[in-house]
């Protein structure tokens, strides 16, 4: 591949998603854009370079997009969090909605589900405690391919043992020819939209919780503010926001702060 | 040092997995079938089991129900490791007193995994 050919999918790339695809990375583009340019009929990754050059159909410029993503995720992934919000962050936020019974969560970088599907295990086994309770939540991703995923729930042996106690595991799941299958229960739990971090949040409402988790260490600083003084203003004061391990909101933006004793949970200042 | 018991009549499955649980820095001990396990469960409980289920002469199933009979039978940790991978084996396998259930193959991110599931590390 061309320099040339590396900085016209990266430009494309970033514009789209705010994904940088950096230099180290670069080896990346060859490997995921070979089966878009095959999809799309064309010569290899000068034949996709070539069909980009001039008036490029959309489909091929998602596609492009969305093979550069990386969806790496896992049920219960570090655990901490998800122990963090059932225990301390719910609590609270639960107790000063006692009123309206209404909440709402929402996953902005969803990927293949399993994130949003290990809040609503959280929450499933605190039915009693919601009985009556409207709990919405909303799982987004830029990534087509990966939200086909989420959609049909059907996970794979690795996948499933990688963060799942068995007991979890059965109880949650049904067994579908050696793969796995999260139970309708916690499937109708979640919707599921394509969307981009890019644009306006202002269509999607407010939430009461935001996991914004592995998604923005992949984008430059000037996104990775806007687009978490944009969450801010989709929340309450009393709101909370996780993001994820190696991530942080300091020397960002000021509009969030560190919870005090809770790692990755950042409140609205 | 915690003690974990590997149970596997497959030379090559046990040497896998104690490499495994040694980087994890546990003290192995290694049995060939429940029989042998449950010897050496007698002579010394370990903290946790990592067992098969399909041996000669006695199964992990058979094994296990045997040891949470013992005397200290009830403390060891048992983590199922198994090609038995349906729900009826697993459903089984947590009524004899299974803690975990590993579906094979696994690796070592998987056993790292089910093991701080357990509380083991
Ligand atoms: C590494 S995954 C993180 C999944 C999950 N939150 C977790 O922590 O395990 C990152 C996800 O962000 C998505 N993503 C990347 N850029 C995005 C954008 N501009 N808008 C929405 N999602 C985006 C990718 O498609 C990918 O599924």
């Amino acid at each position: 591949m061309t320099p040339e050919d590396v900085t016209l999918f990266s430009q494309i790339v970033k514009k789209r998603s705010g994904l940088v695809v950096s230099p180290e990375k670069a080896y990346l583009l060859e490997s995921r854009l070979l089966p878009v340019s095959r999809k799309h009929g064309l010569e290899g990754l000068e034949g996709l370079a070539a069909a980009v050059r001039v008036n490029p159909p959309e489909a091929i410029l998602e596609d492009i997009t969305d093979a550069m993503t990386t969806n790496e995720t896992f049920f219960f992934r570090d655990i901490g969090p998800f122990d963090r919000f059932r225990d301390d962050v719910l609590p609270p936020i639960l107790d000063s909605r006692a009123a309206s019974k209404h909440l709402r969560i929402w996953c902005a970088a969803a990927s293949t589900g399993q994130e949003p599907y290990s809040l609503a295990i959280i929450l499933m086994e605190m039915a009693s405690r919601l009985a009556g309770w409207r709990v919405e939540i909303i799982g987004t991703d830029i990534s087509n391919e990966a939200l086909n995923k989420a959609k049909e729930g059907l996970y794979s042996q690795f996948e499933v043992q990688r963060g799942l106690p068995i007991q979890t595991l059965i109880k949650n799941f049904t067994q579908e020819d050696g793969s796995w299958r999260i139970s309708q229960n916690i499937r109708s739990m979640i919707s599921y939209r394509k969307f981009n971090l890019l644009d306006d949040f202002s269509s999607l409402g407010r939430f009461d919780i935001v996991f914004c988790r592995n998604v923005l260490i992949y984008f430059e600083r000037d996104d990775k503010a806007q687009i978490l003084n944009r969450i801010r203003k989709q929340m309450p004061k009393d709101g909370r926001l996780f993001l994820g391990g190696a991530e942080t909101v300091v020397g960002i933006t000021d509009m969030f702060q560190g919870t005090p004793q809770l790692r990755g949970v950042y409140s609205p200042v | 040092m915690k003690k974990i018991l590997i149970v596997d009549d497959s030379k090559v499955i046990r040497m896998v997995a104690r490499k495994i649980v040694q980087e994890l820095d546990f003290e192995t001990l290694e049995a060939a079938d429940g029989q042998q396990a449950l010897d050496a469960c007698r002579d010394e409980m370990p903290d946790a089991v990592l067992l098969d289920w399909n041996m000669p002469v006695m199964s992990g199933i058979e094994y296990l129900k045997e040891l949470r009979l013992l005397p200290g039978g009830e403390t060891p940790v048992v983590l199922f490791c198994t090609t038995e991978n349906d729900i009826e084996h697993i459903h089984e396998a947590m009524a004899a007193g299974a803690n975990e259930y590993i579906m094979k193959p696994f690796d070592s991110e998987i056993i790292q995994a089910k093991f701080s599931q357990v509380g083991l590390i």
